[in-house]
């Protein structure tokens, strides 16, 4: 979350209740929710500058940003149980792992209106008054210890989550908004995930940090082979980044989660910013393949 | 320096009578004080990089020597070190060949590279210098000694010069502002041609070295004092009135270029670079008295001249006496420290910085970004800073925080690269 937005509150009241899956679980199985027609439909938004190639890739990324919605869906409705039974261990635990869905898909929640402010705005990010979403739960869990007088807050979450999968059904996506998604996930971390400043309270910045790059890592694989048609040195060097990437973030992951910012050195959050740059590098040339 | 290279010729041509009258024969020719003017001439029978000074303000980048080592100084520098990241040969051949073709297009005043028709696209070059001339930007590239540890294959190749920096007495070197495996040297007349190189250079390098300490510097401007005098530090001396004159081949022989006798073959037409980053103590020199100030350097501050004379060029001649039988000099005042008897000589190209404030002290954060080069600094940089650490009565005023030692490549043809001697 990035901007500053102000919007009236609009709730669509949908049902579910799914279980949550956990942190870090990027290949938690995928639900049966998604709806079947959901791929389909996506094939049919070609745009001018698209090519087969392209549009299959667009078919293929619409659909793991359909599986990721849903299993947001799904982990949003038992944090926000967790809020309202007044189980704040619980919730607690639930918390950063149902964030990464959505920060794997931010970019695309970004384009479909308010559903980033609605979702994941900090404290002053919006007016006072239109404050809701993760980020108010989390002050409350972590800050005010106490999750009182919350359920509302947790029942518009839940709500909002409900439709952006709504929303993602029929999002159209074109193929300069992978290209400059995948960078824009990177620039999420710079800005915020590597300074510490997203998780104010919950210091959980590791988890939206790898769930940026996985969100990225997604786009890259989908466009992986035009990007090798087009210049293969430079496919094989993102393919490179990414694993030293990985291999950066892996002493910090413990089972399913990643350690608390807080628990990084000054030498270690330089590094993890390092290699995140000398992977956005190359990154950033995958327009390469949208031709001048 | 800058200009004076065309400009002071005959004042030069008299100190440079001078100078060569005291060194007559020696080895290693000796001098305290940074940064006085250069002749832009070639230093040895090939043209260098460096001699080109003259030609306006470009100064090619390809040579016998690198440029920016025996150089006229600039008006300002980007400095910063690099640590590999990657742990391939192949790699770092690689990023010197890139750092060298885009050295030479932007010390030519082009951008990095030709850029790419697709608006897709970022920008080939970053494009703050778009429109700039080349304000005789120099870049400069060494090696640390940890770029001789076993990642590379090297280490048999490392010169037996790069030793570790010793501890001096009272240092309190923080490791983050030095060492590094590589560092890269950018000066040039203009503040913002010259962070564009390095930022840049760095932008080449993401994937393969990370920046591990950058600093900016500058001295007064070349336009702010057009007779090209000495300038002075931060703590209001001039700064370098005994540097060597670098221009003429033969001290440059013997001072600065690496020699067989002690260096591999691959280093023919480098050097070595000391660095220390010494920080200042401003607030409490500005509170210390004149008389204070001028015992401590050993030379009265308006003039430059040595205590009891007149010239700033004057002959030191440590051993002269008040009335009471004590020095004029302190034998452990800076300049009679550093003069080390006449025997030990190197070439300095130091810029001030000021980093701001102190946020923990509220007090201005400045000092000196010291740069030298020599042949061998086991038996200059070294022994100079031995004795200045143990004894110099600017200690009180001046701590060393960072350090740094690096031998700096040969310069490289026309379709080589820098480096392309050892890799």
């Amino acid at each position: 979350m990035r901007k500053q937005w102000g919007y009236p509150l609009t709730a669509i009241a949908l049902s579910s209740s799914l279980v949550f899956t956990g942190c870090g679980s990027s290949e938690s199985k995928t639900t049966s929710e998604v709806k079947p027609e959901a791929a389909a439909q996506t094939e049919q938004k070609t745009h001018a500058a698209t090519t087969p190639e392209l549009d299959a890739a667009i078919a293929n990324y619409h659909k793991w940003v359909i599986e990721q919605t849903d299993l947001f869906v799904k982990a949003t409705d038992g944090f926000t149980q967790a809020v309202k039974a007044g189980d704040i261990e619980a919730a607690k635990k639930q918390y950063a792992p149902a964030r990464m869905y959505f920060e794997r898909i931010e970019p695309i929640a970004e384009s479909l209106g308010d559903f980033d402010p609605w979702l994941d705005a900090r404290e002053g990010d919006v007016p006072a008054e239109e404050w809701r979403g993760y980020h108010r739960l989390e002050k409350a869990l972590w800050e005010t210890k106490s999750v009182a007088g919350q359920e509302k807050i947790a029942d518009q979450l839940l709500q909002d989550a409900k439709q952006l999968r709504v929303k993602v059904e029929s999002v159209e996506i074109d193929p300069l908004m992978l290209v400059t998604g995948a960078v824009e996930l990177l620039n999420e971390v710079s800005s915020s995930k590597v300074t510490g400043e997203e998780e104010r309270y919950s210091h959980t910045d590791l988890c939206d940090f790898a769930a940026n790059v996985q969100g990225a890592n997604e786009i890259f694989k989908v466009l992986q082979s035009s990007v090798a048609n087009k210049d293969p040195e430079l496919a094989k060097e993102i393919e490179l980044r990414f694993q030293e990437l990985d291999q950066a973030l892996a002493p910090y992951q413990k089972e399913q989660d990643y350690v608390l910012y807080t628990e990084l050195t000054e030498p270690e959050v330089k590094k993890l910013s390092q290699a995140l740059d000398a992977l956005a590098e190359p990154l950033s040339k995958m327009g390469t393949i949208l031709g001048g | 320096m800058n200009r004076q290279t065309e400009t002071s010729e005959k004042k030069l041509t008299r100190r440079d009578v001078l100078k060569m009258a005291g060194i007559g024969g020696i080895g290693l020719l000796v001098g305290a004080g940074g940064m006085k003017t250069f002749f832009p001439q070639p230093t040895q029978a090939e043209p260098s990089a460096s001699a080109a000074a003259s030609k306006g303000d470009y100064i090619p980048f390809y040579g016998k020597n690198q440029a920016g080592i025996i150089t006229p100084m600039q008006d300002f520098i980007s400095m910063a070190a690099f640590n590999l990241t990657t742990s391939s040969l192949a790699d770092v051949r690689k990023l010197f060949q890139s750092w060298t073709l885009a050295s030479a297009r932007m010390t030519a005043g082009q951008p990095v590279d030709d850029e790419i028709e697709n608006p897709h696209l970022p920008p080939v070059d970053t494009g703050e210098s778009i429109g700039l001339a080349p304000m005789k930007l120099t870049i400069t590239f060494g090696l640390g000694a940890s770029f001789f540890d076993d990642r590379f294959g090297l280490k048999s190749k490392k010169p037996a010069p790069l030793v570790d920096m010793p501890r001096f007495n009272s240092d309190e070197i923080n490791p983050d502002w030095s060492e590094g495996d590589i560092v890269v040297q950018v000066c040039a007349d203009d503040p913002q041609v010259a962070f564009h190189a390095m930022r840049n250079l760095a932008r080449i390098a993401r994937g393969k070295a990370v920046l591990h300490w950058m600093q900016e510097g500058f001295q007064r401007t070349a336009s702010a004092d057009p007779s090209g005098s000495t300038p002075r530090n931060l703590l209001g001396f001039k700064d370098g009135t005994n540097n060597p004159i670098a221009s003429e081949p033969k001290l440059a022989d013997e001072i600065v270029w690496a020699n067989s006798a002690e260096s591999p073959s691959w280093m023919t037409g480098g050097t070595y670079m000391a660095m220390r980053r010494i920080r200042m103590r401003i607030e409490v020199w500005d509170r210390s008295s004149l008389e204070d100030q001028e015992a401590t350097f050993g030379r009265h501050r308006h003039s430059g001249a040595p205590i009891g004379k007149s010239g700033e060029f004057d002959d030191l001649e440590l051993g002269r006496k008040d009335s009471t039988g004590k020095p004029l000099i302190a034998p452990n005042s800076h300049v009679a420290l550093a003069h080390m008897d006449g025997k030990v000589k190197i070439l300095r190209r130091s810029y001030s910085y000021s980093n701001g404030m102190d946020v923990k002290t509220g007090q201005i954060n400045a000092g000196l970004l010291f740069i030298c080069f020599n042949r061998d600094p086991r038996k200059q940089f070294i022994p100079m800073q031995q004795k200045l650490a143990s004894a110099d009565r600017l200690n009180e005023y001046i701590t060393h925080v960072g350090s740094g030692l690096y031998a700096c490549l040969p310069g490289a043809r026309e379709g080589g690269y820098i480096g392309d001697t050892l890799f």
